[in-house]
């Protein structure tokens, strides 16, 4: 199992009491799969991502990432293990402003400590892969908005991750744009192997994804079948729903 | 450095501002550095220039400062030193500040008393009676040369030679006899008149200079201590210097200043980066990296327009004097004061939270 969440439970402060963004979730995503984590504003969707991301740490519960439990780890470890294994794709695509597309991927071996020219040609591949190889040399003001999202595609699997997780991809673009880069993301998984988990609250783009999990108020519902038999979020098992 | 570079680059316009204030603070420096060295030479360079390891002046009463203007010391104070144990060397220095005339010229000079063949003056052996020294800036503000005549204090005496470029108190110096500086020194109240001024001295381990100072009623510095006692040269110095420092406290904040709002403008491509998985500590190497290829090509640019202009006006009245310590100094100085300001404003990136990359978290 790629990345596994066991029995998370978050809450932030919230004036004098404690807000719960996530109540003892749990969810298991195999490697080459494609996970959708749907819900309303506000229903914990970020904050899953977030804790997945191991930029924030649960209050109880265990994140583990490629069979690394990070609970232990210190914040420079997980920052490794950020830049190793785990791929981010923005919501908003993020990209550093003074980088080319080709340096915004290559940046990432740079943090991963990879030779320059190893990393060139690698950033060339994925941008290949994403259809911009053509644009490696423009800067992100240069790009438009479905361009700069496969660029930001492109950067989360730089490095190889384990898994990769998707921020509301398709919130700034178009419905034609925004069923492309999904496409794209779902190709890329099973190509890639990776574990990915998309966070959106747009259901409309959701055929190919392997299974739908749904958050609800801070709990995550039992996955729902789509179109075909749905794997458990929480054993990773074929079940019915 | 990978980021960093590409952003020198592509934020020209930001990094060519900041440069060139750098170069700026940086010219000024150099340029009030060359000032200050030049204007301390023409205070001191006849006192540093004495082949002597101490002065002993006339003890001081009442709490005043060592004070070459105030100093005089007697013929008995001389023997008592010259006979001291440990005392290598005791020469007797007359110094007084009046003024000469040759033909229709005359300058402010310094005119330095020793006994002939001294090794305090520059051609000592030709200094006697009415012979002369002249340090190249006295023979140059009167007008004469080896073999002319000037005017001291109402005597004609003869100009023996032009060597050196001593100076002091900005007044340039005239070797003469002690019995020739005797005659335009001011009288003192002994009734045995003044031997000299101060006494240089060379001493080896085994003197006492204490117990020397304490018989013979005199206060003994270093060659350098006594500096202090050149009144123009204190107060001169400590105003040039006190300058400088605020335009090195000047350069480290508003270098510091810039990199603090840059770092405040990047703060989201640091989340960015922290959140994709570079190190804090990779992130501030590759920030302060950045402020120091500004700092040292700054400082660089700055210090290299300092030594032209120096170049251009160092032959020339003003009182400019370039060498590598004087040049090199201030830019070190700067790069390192720099450096902790820019140090101090990027260590904000330790506290960006990664989180803020993802929008939408919480």
């Amino acid at each position: 199992m790629s990345l596994r969440l066991t029995g998370i439970t978050l809450t932030y402060p919230d004036g004098d009491t404690r807000l719960t963004a996530l109540d003892q979730v749990s969810l298991e995503v195999p490697k080459g799969s494609l996970t959708a984590v749907v819900g309303p504003s506000g229903s914990g969707k970020s904050s899953l991502l977030a804790v997945a991301a191991t930029l924030i740490a649960p209050d109880t519960g265990t994140v583990t990432v490629d069979g690394q439990t990070t609970t232990a780890l210190t914040r420079g470890e997980l920052t490794e293990l950020r830049g190793h294994k785990i791929g981010i794709v923005f919501q908003q695509p993020n990209l550093l402003p003074s980088l080319t597309a080709a340096e915004q991927l290559q940046v990432m071996a740079q943090i991963d400590g990879r030779k320059p020219r190893t990393a060139h040609t690698r950033a060339m591949e994925l941008l290949d892969a994403v259809g911009l190889v053509d644009q490696a040399g423009r800067r992100p003001h240069q790009l438009s908005g479905g361009q700069r999202q496969r660029v930001n595609i492109a950067r989360a699997l730089m490095n190889d991750p384990a898994v990769l997780l998707v921020d509301e991809p398709t919130s700034a673009l178009d419905h034609e744009r925004g069923a492309a880069v999904l496409g794209l993301i779902t190709r890329l998984t099973h190509q890639r192997a990776t574990a990915t988990v998309l966070v959106t609250h747009d259901r409309s783009h959701l055929t190919a994804v392997d299974q739908i999990a749904e958050v609800h108020d801070g709990r995550l519902r039992l996955p729902t079948a789509n179109g075909r038999p749905a794997r458990s979020a929480r054993t990773g098992s074929t079940s019915p729903e | 450095m990978f980021v960093a570079w590409r952003e020198l680059k592509f934020a020209k316009g930001r990094f060519a501002l900041m440069g060139t204030v750098i170069v700026l603070i940086t010219l000024l420096v150099g340029l009030l550095s060359g000032l200050t060295a030049g204007l301390a030479r023409q205070n001191i360079s006849a006192i540093t220039g004495l082949p002597a390891g101490k002065i002993a002046f006339q003890a001081p009463h009442g709490g005043q400062d060592l004070s070459y203007a105030n100093s005089t010391v007697t013929e008995a104070q001389w023997r008592q030193w010259s006979e001291a144990p440990g005392v290598e060397s005791a020469e007797p220095l007359g110094i007084t500040t009046t003024s000469a005339t040759a033909g229709d010229r005359s300058t402010g000079v310094s005119v330095f008393g020793v006994e002939p063949g001294s090794r305090l003056a520059p051609d000592s052996n030709r200094i006697f009676g009415s012979a002369v020294v002249l340090s190249t800036a006295a023979a140059d503000g009167l007008g004469v040369q080896a073999g002319d005549s000037l005017t001291l204090a109402g005597r004609q005496l003869k100009v023996a030679a032009v060597e050196g470029d001593a100076h002091f108190s900005h007044t340039p110096v005239i070797w003469t006899s002690l019995d020739t500086w005797r005659k335009s020194a001011p009288p003192t109240g002994d009734g045995r008149g003044p031997r000299a001024t101060v006494i240089a001295l060379n001493t080896t381990v085994r003197a006492d200079v204490a117990a020397t100072d304490h018989r013979a009623g005199t206060k003994t510095v270093s060659t350098g201590d006594s500096l202090s006692a050149i009144g123009s040269y204190t107060s001169e110095n400590r105003s040039l210097q006190l300058m400088r420092g605020f335009l090195f406290a000047i350069s480290a904040l508003v270098i510091g200043a810039f990199f603090t709002v840059w770092t405040i403008q990047r703060s989201s491509d640091v989340a960015v980066l922290k959140a994709l998985g570079a190190s804090t500590a990779g992130l501030l190497t590759d920030a302060l990296g950045q402020a120091l290829v500004l700092l040292v090509g700054g400082t660089l640019t700055g210090t290299g327009v300092a030594v032209a202009l120096g170049a251009l006006v160092s032959g020339s009245a003003v009182p400019f004097l370039l060498t590598p310590a004087i040049v090199l100094m201030p830019a070190v100085v700067i790069v390192l004061l720099g450096a902790l300001g820019a140090a101090l404003s990027i260590r904000r990136i330790v506290s960006v939270d990664p989180l803020t990359a993802l929008g939408s978290a919480r």
